[in-house]
């Protein structure tokens, strides 16, 4: 055993569907490990404790905090303020804290727009919810009032919210990669703040797919074809992101036949994840003609930005659709 | 800022032997133009990355004018043929956020042309003065409610807090 | 206090251009909003900041003040870039380590509205302020050139420049798609002023072409690509098939007088089809090389197939007629190239008034050129189709030229040749002659002198367009070819009418038909009236866009013999500065791959016209050959991994960039 005195470690998850949490579990038997060179004090998922105990402890008492999901509600934010206040390292755990992930594909609407959806025309509330009723910021009961979370229009990025020290890509991070940031951690040798933990190439790098130079004639979505096992898949018309995904998974996607989706992210250094995947797949189309140009996008990319922002929307240059004032 | 004066702000992206050089020639030869445009000169309109034409929007421009050769005379042999289509792209994808393709402009302006990049420099400068400010900076203002929310979960756990400090 | 080593001090120089920038942009206002941009040591403005003083400004200021940046808003960088990164260097400065932010023709020459002049005006030094933050010190890298010339076109203009060339001791490839070096020249009688003999100046300049060892004469050839860029090209060039040996032929023309064509039965084109010619044919006697041509579609061994072949058997031994020879194509490595590709003479078939191709007796003026010219179809006698001596003739002025319907320019050289041609006229058949004229325009070396000349022979001159040329009606029944020429005379104030027998086309100047075509294979530019632009219209006025490809002659804009001449010598000497130094400076705004990050997905490679990125397949990563790199930054753009750098244009400097223009759409990017 060692002499050192255990450091402390905190979870935390906002918006966020959880896979996160599971993900921790990949690194097998080093979990161990973790539990005996940290003590967990807060990680709401696996263990019991509360927020006040987190409010007691000492400004960066934690000694990593790692923190997966985005921040669409007031009490996210203020858990992000509170676990950035506490913790001496603040890792954005996964897409959804790094960039947004699949909640900042909300950002394509707001808050009336999604509760119109949820409350009002989605036939699964509708029917239970005959006056329309919509959740309160504030709501007045004999016992006092009660508070829930305010919603916010704009879905944002840990980033966005508080400073971060490291980031960890993928929905969700791959095992190796959880545990060689606990191992730097661990030796104290932490990348320059800031950094994202993780290769500097992209997914085409671990994938063993055949490639030649690319010309693309048309998109095909996933059911349309069966794509050969050997050769590129974006070779083949299908929108594969691994050319503009940080590499790290493996090519998990492309191994099992599906083109990447690119839930690692942008590369090192690249500011717009979605721009890259418009300018490359636009500089490869196979047509001079513009009518052909534009009917070979509209045909093939039914959902742009679903398609180029999957996971980055709410840390793209543009962050979010257009408010209509 | 009221509708009437408002004065698009608007980057334009031109390539070194064609179209900014067709600007200089407007220069040259007086032709007077709308103010609008800011010019940043590329080798060629190959090199306009859509992250620009994004950088440009989210740092509050108004619209961006790219321009290059005439199709089949890149001063590259063909790479305006990629500005054609990263253009189309673009046009396509920016309704989804909200932002009107008018915003995003691609025009061909020979060495020669001074005159038809003055002209296309005008009319996007006045079709964007009727389309209105975009000012993409204020689009994700907090909501309202969001400090005042922050600050009462301050105080309601303060109040809740049984334990002394 | 010492500034730390490395800190950024950027200078910002705001030029008042005499007036013409400071008369509409308030330069010390521009000025003072530079010295309140972040990193910015100083700004000042000056009256010409490209002036001796302006320049040691600068000088000083980055020796004394210790600047490691320098911001120059003043004119295009188009025009003073050079200039200004010359001006670092000799203060020990790397050239690169200066922007310049346009000021002038982007903005003070274009804007009415000071107030609206000055914003854009930050708007530009903001950007350069924050994007020369951002730069490199770089390198130039040097390429060897190819101590080769190629000269495209084999008139006046191109002999001129290759006779040149090869005289300094270069060799040169000349390539004329006729069959025949000359061009228009060699169809002309005399030339103006001097009236000296065309044939007798030209002839021997085109004998020293053939008989130049430097020289590589490839006639009846054509550019079929070209490849690379300054200092060495790759072009190919197609031999057409001319069925005859230029190696074996000696010019005796045997096979011409052999032909199964007895007589001459096809218009010969030199001649613009007013004289014949056998299928075998010499193009003209003095022409060079001094080898016939067969055209295969009136030969009838070519064409049907079937003929007793009298040629052949006349060549005999000698063996230099070969019916089966085929186009080739050969390959030349050269480091300049000299567009002197000509004009083509207008076609007034498309003005139905004035007749041309209806009315027998309208000529243009080439063809005249020919009839009056002693080797021309007529020996030199200048009669009309029907063998008669025209005894009134017109010269209509401008036709194609100075009118919008056409052309809107002057084509310089038809109001003297004109005048050449009426004193030839004149000279030849003792008719009156009436020159229709809208301005007299003799503004060169002996012009006006000669316009004196054929007024006080008794040529008349009347100021006015003519608008009809219509035939006389019939006299007793009978229809002559006499003419009826109605003019307004603007002197006069009324309409004219006269008769006349021969009227004269002064046809204008044109871009060749295929300009298009050659201006993308040489990577040049055309201006709006179709010919090809030099790069500065006073100051580079034989340079092209494309570094190593020169003008000369005709086809960069109308010109008369003497300005051609002065041009292709002018460009000889650009492509012999270009050689004989043996090396170019390239600039370094290259791709530059980073292959440690490079996933090899290969989206960039299918990208490059210059095949300038290269796959390791062991290595599985892409790569970019600098020497090939031309460095349009499509490549950069287009990398999904973000690892191309395109170098002096990274997406740093140009975010920088984009981050100035906007400095007044987010005023917190002020503060760094």
């Amino acid at each position: 055993m060692s002499e050192k005195p255990k450091g402390k470690m905190a979870f935390y998850w906002a918006a966020s569907c959880g896979g996160c949490e599971i993900a921790v579990l990949q690194v097998d038997a080093k979990i161990l490990d973790i539990a005996a060179a940290f003590d967990i004090v807060f990680w709401p998922c696996a263990t019991d404790g509360k927020t006040r105990d987190v409010e007691k402890l000492a400004d960066g008492e934690i000694d990593v905090c790692l923190f997966n999901g985005a921040i669409r509600t007031s009490e996210q934010e203020y858990m992000a303020r509170l676990l950035r206040k506490k913790s001496k390292v603040l890792i954005a755990f996964g897409s959804c804290s790094q960039e947004g992930g699949i909640p900042g594909l909300a950002n394509l609407s707001n808050r009336k727009e999604i509760f119109d959806t949820v409350y009002k025309e989605n036939s699964a509330t509708f029917p239970e919810n005959p006056d329309d009723l919509r959740p309160q910021h504030e709501t007045e009961m004999p016992e006092g009032t009660l508070y829930l979370p305010v919603f916010y229009d704009t879905v944002k990025t840990l980033d966005q919210t508080v400073e971060v020290d490291y980031y960890l890509p993928g929905c969700p991070p791959e095992g190796d990669n959880i545990w060689a940031a606990v191992t730097a951690i661990l030796e104290g040798k932490l990348p320059d703040p800031g950094s994202v933990i993780g290769a500097h190439s992209t997914v085409c790098d671990e994938c063993k797919r055949i490639r030649t130079e690319k010309k693309i004639k048309k998109f095909y979505r996933t059911w349309e074809i069966k794509p050969d096992p050997d050769t590129c898949l974006l070779e083949q018309g299908l929108l594969c992101c691994g050319i503009a995904t940080r590499a790290g998974c493996g090519a998990l996607c492309p191994e099992v036949n599906s083109p990447c989706i690119g839930c690692q992210g942008a590369n090192e250094g690249v500011q717009d994840f979605g721009a890259r995947l418009i300018s490359a797949l636009a500089s490869v189309i196979d047509s001079e003609d513009p009518e052909e140009i534009d009917q070979i996008i509209k045909d093939g990319i039914p959902d742009p930005i679903g398609t180029f922002y999957r996971f980055s929307l709410a840390k793209s240059l543009l962050r979010r659709k257009k408010q209509t004032v | 800022m009221s509708d009437e004066t408002f004065e698009p702000k608007i980057v334009g992206f031109m390539c070194n032997w064609c179209s900014y050089t067709a600007s200089d020639l407007a220069g040259t030869a007086r032709m007077k133009h709308a103010p609008n445009v800011r010019i940043i000169r590329v080798m060629c309109s190959g090199r306009v990355d859509p992250t620009f034409v994004l950088k440009a929007f989210s740092l509050g421009a108004d619209a961006v004018l790219i321009a290059g050769c005439h199709p089949g005379d890149c001063h590259y042999q063909n790479q305006n043929y990629k500005t054609i289509r990263r253009h189309a792209m673009l046009k396509y994808i920016l309704p989804q956020m909200g932002i009107e393709p008018e915003r995003i402009r691609l025009v061909w302006a020979s060495a020669a042309e001074g005159q038809i990049l003055a002209d296309a420099i005008d009319k996007l400068s006045e079709d964007v003065r009727k389309l209105g400010p975009l000012r993409w900076a204020d689009n994700w203002e907090e909501n309202g409610e969001r400090l005042e929310a922050l600050e009462s979960i301050v105080k309601e756990h303060e109040e809740a807090m049984e334990v002394q400090p | 206090m010492i500034a730390p080593k490395d800190e950024t001090r950027i200078g910002v120089y705001v030029c008042h251009c005499g007036t013409n920038i400071s008369a509409v942009i308030d330069v010390e206002a521009l000025a003072e909003f530079a010295r309140g941009l972040p990193q910015v040591a100083l700004a000042r403005d000056y009256k010409y900041m490209c002036s001796d003083p302006g320049q040691e400004l600068i000088k000083q200021d980055i020796v004394d003040k210790k600047l490691n940046r320098i911001v120059v808003a003043a004119c295009s960088p188009l025009l003073h870039e050079a200039t200004f990164r010359r001006v670092a260097e000799d203060a020990g400065l790397n050239p690169f380590l200066v922007q310049m932010a346009n000021i002038r023709e982007q903005v003070a020459w274009v804007t009415d509205d000071p107030v609206d002049a000055l914003a854009k005006a930050k708007a530009h030094v903001a950007a350069a302020v924050r994007r020369v933050s951002k730069h490199e010190p770089l390198e130039r890298r040097s390429v060897d050139v190819t101590p080769r010339v190629l000269v495209v076109g084999g008139g006046i203009a191109g002999i001129q420049a290759s006779l040149t060339l090869a005289e300094a001791g270069k060799e040169v490839i000349l390539v004329e798609r006729e069959p025949s070096i000359g061009g228009h020249m060699s169809m002309f009688d005399k030339t103006f002023p001097t009236l000296d003999c065309a044939a007798c100046i030209l002839t021997p300049k085109m004998t020293a072409v053939k008989d130049e060892r430097n020289i590589r004469l490839l006639t009846y050839s054509e550019i079929e690509s070209v490849e690379g860029a300054v200092g060495n090209y790759k072009v190919k060039v197609r031999r057409k098939a001319r069925y005859i040996s230029e190696e074996k032929c000696v010019g005796c023309m045997a096979c011409i007088d052999q032909c199964v064509f007895t007589k001459p039965k096809f218009p010969n084109e030199y001649d613009q089809g007013l004289g014949l010619r056998k299928p075998v044919y010499m193009p003209f006697p003095q022409a060079v090389p001094p080898v016939p041509i067969i055209d295969p579609e009136t030969c009838l061994q070519l064409s049907k197939g079937k003929c007793k072949q009298n040629c052949v058997e006349a060549c005999g031994e000698r063996g230099a007629v070969l019916l089966d020879q085929e186009d080739t194509i050969e390959e030349f490595e050269v480091g300049a190239i000299i567009v002197a590709t000509g004009f083509k003479a207008f076609d007034p078939s498309v003005m139905p008034y004035y007749g041309y191709g209806r009315l027998p007796n309208v000529y243009t003026s080439l063809e005249v050129e020919r009839l009056v010219n002693a080797a021309g179809p007529t020996g030199g006698k200048l009669v009309l189709r029907d063998g008669s001596v025209p005894k009134r003739v017109v010269i209509v002025h401008c036709v194609g030229s100075r009118d919008k319907n056409y052309h809107t320019y002057c084509s310089r050289v038809c109001c003297m040749y004109s005048l050449k041609l009426a004193h030839l006229v004149k000279e030849k058949t003792d008719a009156e002659i009436y020159n229709c004229y809208i301005d007299m325009r003799t503004s060169g070396k002996g012009f006006e002198e000669f316009y004196n000349r054929v007024q006080d022979e008794g040529v008349h001159f009347i100021r006015g367009k003519v608008g009809d040329i219509s035939l006389v009606p019939p006299e007793n029944g009978e229809q002559s070819n006499r003419m009826t020429i109605q003019v307004d005379d603007t002197l006069l104030g009324k309409v004219r009418n006269f008769d006349v027998d021969m009227v004269i086309l002064a046809v204008g100047l044109e871009p060749q038909p295929d300009t298009d075509d050659v201006r993308r294979m040489f990577g040049m530019s055309c201006s709006t009236e179709g010919f090809f632009l030099e790069k500065h219209p006073k100051l580079a006025p034989v340079n092209t866009a494309n570094d190593g490809v020169f003008l000369a002659g005709v086809c960069q804009g109308v010109k008369d013999i003497p300005d051609t001449v002065a041009q292709a010598d002018a460009a000889a000497a650009k492509a012999l500065a270009l050689i004989d130094r043996g090396t170019f400076e390239l600039e370094p705004n290259t791709a530059v791959i980073d292959e440690d990050n490079c996933s090899g997905c290969r989206i960039c490679n299918n990208l490059c016209p210059y095949d300038a990125i290269e796959y390791d397949e062991e290595k599985e990563v892409s790569r970019v050959i600098p020497e090939l790199c031309k460095g349009c930054g499509t490549c950069v753009a287009a990398c999904p991994a973000g690892v191309i750098t395109g170098v002096h244009f990274t997406n740093d400097q140009i975010f920088a960039e984009i981050e100035g223009m906007l400095f007044d759409a987010m005023p917190d990017l002020l503060a760094v």
